[in-house]
Parts: structure tokens; sequence; C-alpha cells
């Protein structure tokens, strides 16, 4: 497929970014340089400074919400994009109607309860809709062991599926880069194996 | 009675029991994680109710904090 017919096939989805931390701000951003055309984005954080080593923010975004932050930077990739977002913290009660009508969901939270509570929720209310998760990122090195593989018809984990941040172990940019590339990795192969409707 | 449990064969004292007794006797606690019997996921809130039968297929996934 060349880039032109990538493009023109990405930019009819719509993919939902669940928590906008390292992995969504990161992989959104991937999924928007590809050419998805329209991403739903929910969180109710603000950018702090903290976040600056690994979030897809600029110091002079502290501050914001980060739902407001990343749609300026997406819309400052790719200015013609459709970018709704939802100022809010996400539970089993409001996830069907934020995330109704997206093709895939990226699961990019930070708590492992949360990811529990995203998989639950989707597999049942939405279970024709893909869902790639983020589990195990923490550190540096290690490449090797970070990998991603097929769970089910419509459940995929990226991540070295062991690693736990903490205060010895935070989160780094280059390994939560590389997880949050592999879920808009994972993404783009499920959207340009769907049929073209 | 045996099991598969991630792949790897597991023999577990009893014929029939609950994921929350299969989870007591394996002593995992701890670890936030999503389980599969025979390709179903199960929820938490299912636990209790959920009968793991000689021969089944168990797949623990584990979700780990940082994102």
């Amino acid at each position: 497929m060349k880039i032109r017919e990538i493009e023109n096939r990405l930019k009819k989805f719509r993919v939902g970014i669940a928590g906008a931390g390292g992995l969504g701000s990161n992989c959104a951003a991937a999924l928007a340089r590809a050419g998805v055309g329209s991403f739903v984005i929910a969180d109710f954080d603000i950018v702090d400074d903290s976040n600056l080593s690994r979030q897809y923010y600029f110091s002079r975004q502290v501050g914001m919400l980060k739902t407001e932050a990343l749609k300026e930077n997406l819309i400052a990739i790719r200015p013609g994009l459709e970018v709704t977002v939802h100022n809010r913290r996400l539970d089993v009660t409001n996830i069907p109607s934020v995330f109704q009508g997206c093709d895939v969901i990226v699961e990019a939270f930070d708590s492992a309860e949360m990811k529990e509570m995203i998989i639950e929720t989707v597999c049942r209310v939405y279970p024709e809709t893909p869902l790639v998760v983020g589990s195990g990122l923490a550190g540096w090195g290690m490449t090797d062991l970070l990998k991603c593989r097929q769970i089910d018809r419509h459940l995929f984990i990226c991540g070295d599926e062991t690693s736990e941040t903490s205060d010895e172990m935070p989160p780094l940019a280059p390994r939560v880069g590389i997880v949050a590339n592999m879920q808009a990795n994972t993404v783009l192969e499920i959207l340009l194996n769907k049929p073209a409707s | 009675m045996k099991i598969i449990l991630n792949n790897r064969e597991e023999e577990l004292t009893g014929e029939r029991m609950t994921i929350t007794r299969m989870l007591e006797l394996k002593k995992f606690t701890f670890r936030m994680r999503i389980i599969r019997v025979n390709g179903k996921l199960i929820p938490r809130d299912e636990y209790d109710s959920t009968m793991v039968n000689n021969g089944d297929n168990i797949e623990m996934i584990y979700l780990m904090s940082g994102g």
C-alpha cells in the first residue's frame, strides 16, 4: 500500500484514547502523523512539570488540561484532525458513551486497577471493538522484553507485562515511547486490515 | 485435578473449584490481572461464582501500573 492510500484509509477512522499520559499522548501523536483522522481523548488530569520526562507535552503547556494540550499538539501536527475531548475521570458508567463510535480503543491509564476496569467494560459493552492495552513499561533498557501479543480476536497487550513503575523504576521517555508506538503500530495493523467501507 | 495455567500443566487438589479458591491455592493474591477460562474473560465480580474444572485452560494476564 502506498502512503497516499494508507492516509486515505486511515483518515476515515476514529480512535479512542483512554488516558492522555505517557502512553496516550505519544500513541495519539504517532497515529495523527500516520494519518488517523479522528480522535476521542479522555483524561481528567492537568499537565505537570514532572510529566515532561516522557509525555507529549511542552513546558509552556504546564497547567493546561491534558486533553486540551494534546488536542492542541495533534492539531499542530495535522490541522484538519477531528479531536473530541472529555475532561473527566473514566469509569464503568461513562466509558460506553465516551467511546461510542470508535473503531479502536487504546488503553493508556496509569493504574493497573483502571486497566482491568476498562478491559472488563469494553469486553462487555463493545465486544466487537478492538482494545489495545499497555502493560509493563517501567525503567530503562530491556528493550527485547517489550512485545505485543494478541490475547483474543479483539484484545491486544503491548509491553513487558512484568515491570511495575515505582520510585526506583520510574517510567522514562524511551520505554514509554516504545510501548506507546507499539500500541499505535497495533492500531494501524487493525485498521489497515479492516475492509474499506 | 489438572489444569493448563498459562500454557503449563498444573496439579490442583480438588476436582472442581471457584476461581477465588484456585487463586488462594496458588497463592496469587497481590497483582492485578485478568483471567480467561477456556478463552472467555471472567470479570472480577464473577470469581466467586465461576467454576474451574479438570482440563480447563486458564490464562492470567498481568496488568502492571504505569502509563
